[in-house]
């Protein structure tokens, strides 16, 4: 991790290509170095942050004043930090007979920020959580009284993670995980907070910048969806192949609880919906032999949505990893003990990350836990079966080689889709899959929750969403399209995502149906579409013209509906 | 063994061109904050967790604040056996 004296020259380097983002930041402490830490951190990930920070302890005035600068400069994200020490001082300010109600009212005031804040502005807020400090009045004491200050900051910081999970635009920055990590003198100088007002140290800056950045990405698209496991001495101790079933260490046996406590941390991470592949050095049927048969193997094949175990070159077996995936070498892990496997892999796969796993196996988790790899802003259901669904989409792919005929191929597969406007219980899905999709997506803007309740009260914005499902099992919902009403005759497609999960079944086909005959029962005679380029949407640069489209002067695209005909399509509506 | 004044300055001046990111710094014992451009409240705050660093000292709130000039801070630090 780069210190912050070298965050703080990458300020001076050219932002001009980097994707711009507006943040506001509020804190009641000095927040000038944060701020340098952000940008510095931000160039690192791609981002020009563009940076407006209220003068110091103005939170209230900037957030309650709607003719606020906060409100004028419209930020697309906004950090409140409100820090312990301040909270210490009002604590200590406020009557003794008040001290058992501190962080309820504390709560109360928080949550009248958020409201302001998110009914102003279409804006999310990171809010920073407070760090502990005992004032030692009670001693151990304090853990059994209601009143002592301890007791209040941990009860304002459990009833903030309550108050997150009911509010989807909410999301805390867990400065307190950080002072736990590296301790409190570590965090926090003196020194520095007496002559300055601020109570973050020099060092622990990039780890609240990044801690930070790390949601930020996450809200931007971009996570780890997928780790790629190594198994001699990663997964297990010792080489399967020459020690044999009995002699691999896991469970009781040598440093086995190291290997185990890591398996638990694997599964746990597949339960989130987590893909887990496994690339080893191995021939295939002795690598499986433990997840078959070692009682004390806490993961099992139906946990691996990809197994390769052969003598290729790692980086090659990755590539193929990659391309029955479907998802961004930079959403993937990397996990091997050996650095010459894992230089390869960097060397050939530079946007993958690879870990600089420490020698000892003991020291696996607590080094991977510091790193933070798998920041999420969202979990549903769905993603616990995700594995499951990778299975049965390699299962399709066997069965899909039998047939020469595509359109016979598809016909067997009898495929239904319920089509569906976006309502209540479908929100939280299409959210996620407006955040995850990359590469089927037309114009990659994301929508959260509140996004799309807006979406569902707009009058000039039609919405479905469709959900594919086949003999093999149901995938859920995996595509969306939000249609804008430009003028009577011309609906404009502002959005089309799809998961990668669905290519090549003609979906592509029964939408645009779909979308064509809601356009002509209601009058319309123009369906314009447009694509915006990513890094990764390459995939659908042809999208518009493979469907019939044609090209406008100003780059767009139209279909007419007078002389539309239904495209072919194996799917029937459900 | 402590060391030498003019060395304690000539380490003091790399962090104060690594800190204030400029090559062209060069500091002597009667500099103040003023006679250089970058060296404002935030950086001193920056160059003195540096120089803590580096000879692996504290300097208390109060010293932080009190010297007018490079010589200032080099009794300072030469106070702590350096």
């Amino acid at each position: 991790m780069k210190d912050f004296s070298q965050l703080k020259k990458n300020l001076k380097k050219d932002f001009s290509n980097l994707k711009m983002l507006k943040i506001a930041v509020l804190g009641d402490t000095a927040t000038q170095f944060l701020i340098q830490a952000l940008r510095g951190l931000g160039y690192d990930n791609g981002f020009n942050l563009e940076i407006w920070e209220a003068d110091f302890n103005q939170i209230e005035r900037q957030v309650f004043d709607l003719s606020s600068e906060l409100y004028e400069f419209k930020p697309e994200i906004v950090i409140v930090f409100q820090s312990s020490h301040k909270l210490l001082g009002k604590y200590n300010k406020i009557k003794p007979e008040q001290h058992s109600l501190f962080a309820s009212s504390e709560l109360e005031g928080i949550e009248n920020i958020y409201s302001s804040l998110t009914g102003n502005l279409n804006a999310k807020v990171i809010y920073y959580n407070y760090t502990e400090i005992d004032d030692s009045i009670f001693g151990n004491y304090a853990n059994k009284t209601e009143s002592s200050f301890l007791f209040q900051l941990r009860k304002l910081n459990y009833e903030l993670m309550a108050f997150a999970s009911k509010n989807a635009n909410l999301y805390l920055c867990d400065l307190s995980s950080i002072q736990n990590q590296v301790g409190k003198a570590n965090f926090f100088q003196t020194s520095i907070y007496i002559n300055t007002e601020m109570v973050l140290s020099i060092d622990v800056l990039p780890k609240v910048a990044s801690k930070t950045i790390d949601i930020i990405n996450t809200l931007d698209g971009k996570f780890k969806k997928c780790v790629i496991l190594d198994l001699d001495n990663t997964t297990w101790g010792g080489i399967i192949g020459d020690d044999g079933i009995e002699n691999i260490q896991i469970g009781s046996l040598g440093i086995g609880k190291a290997f185990s406590e890591f398996q638990y941390w694997i599964k746990k991470l597949k339960n989130r919906g987590i893909i887990i592949a496994v690339c080893s050095k191995n021939t295939e049927s002795v690598a499986q032999e433990p997840f078959e048969k070692h009682p004390d193997m806490v993961l099992h094949l139906d946990d691996i949505s990809v197994f390769i175990a052969n003598w290729e070159n790692k980086a090659d077996n990755i590539r193929q990893i990659q391309n029955i995936l479907n998802i961004g070498f930079d959403s993937m892990v990397f996990l091997d003990d050996n650095p010459f496997e894992r230089n390869i892999v960097r060397e050939n796969i530079p946007e993958i990350c690879v870990p600089e796993l420490p020698e000892d196996p003991a020291d696996y988790l607590e080094y991977l836990y510091t790193l933070n790899l798998f920041e999420t802003v969202s979990f549903s259901n769905e993603d616990a079966e995700r594995t499951k669904l990778y299975q049965i989409e390699a299962k399709r792919a066997s069965v899909q080689q039998k047939f020469t005929n595509e359109d016979d191929f598809l016909k067997s597969l009898n495929m239904l889709s319920l089509v569906e406007p976006f309502n209540k219980f479908n929100t939280p899905r299409v959210a996620q899959l407006s955040q995850r999709s990359n590469q089927f997506n037309l114009r990659t803007v994301r929508y959260t929750d509140t996004d799309i309740e807006r979406l569902i009260m707009s009058k000039d914005n039609f919405t479905f969403s469709f959900t594919l499902e086949d003999k093999f099992g149901d995938n859920g919902l995996i595509c969306a399209i939000i249609l804008q009403q430009e003028n009577s005759d011309i609906l404009f497609i502002d959005t089309w995502f799809m998961s990668c999960r669905v290519l090549k079944r003609g979906m592509e086909n029964f939408v645009l149906n779909t979308v064509a005959d809601f356009a002509k029962e209601n009058g319309f005679t123009i369906v314009r579409g447009e694509y915006l380029a990513t890094a990764k949407n390459e995939m659908v640069k042809d999208h518009y013209p493979n469907l019939g489209f044609e090209e406008q002067p100003n780059g767009n695209w139209e279909l007419n509906l007078n002389n539309y005909e239904n495209r072919k399509s194996f799917i029937n509506i459900k | 063994m402590t060391m030498d004044r003019n060395e304690i300055l000539k380490q003091i001046n790399v962090i104060f061109i690594d800190v204030l990111d400029n090559e062209d710094v060069v500091i002597e014992e009667t500099t103040q904050a003023t006679d250089v451009d970058e060296w404002d409240s935030l950086t001193h705050i920056q160059l003195v967790v540096a120089i803590e660093k580096h000879f692996k000292i504290r300097f208390t709130s109060k010293e932080i604040q009190s010297w007018n000039n490079v010589g200032e801070m080099l009794n300072c630090i030469q106070e702590k056996g350096i």
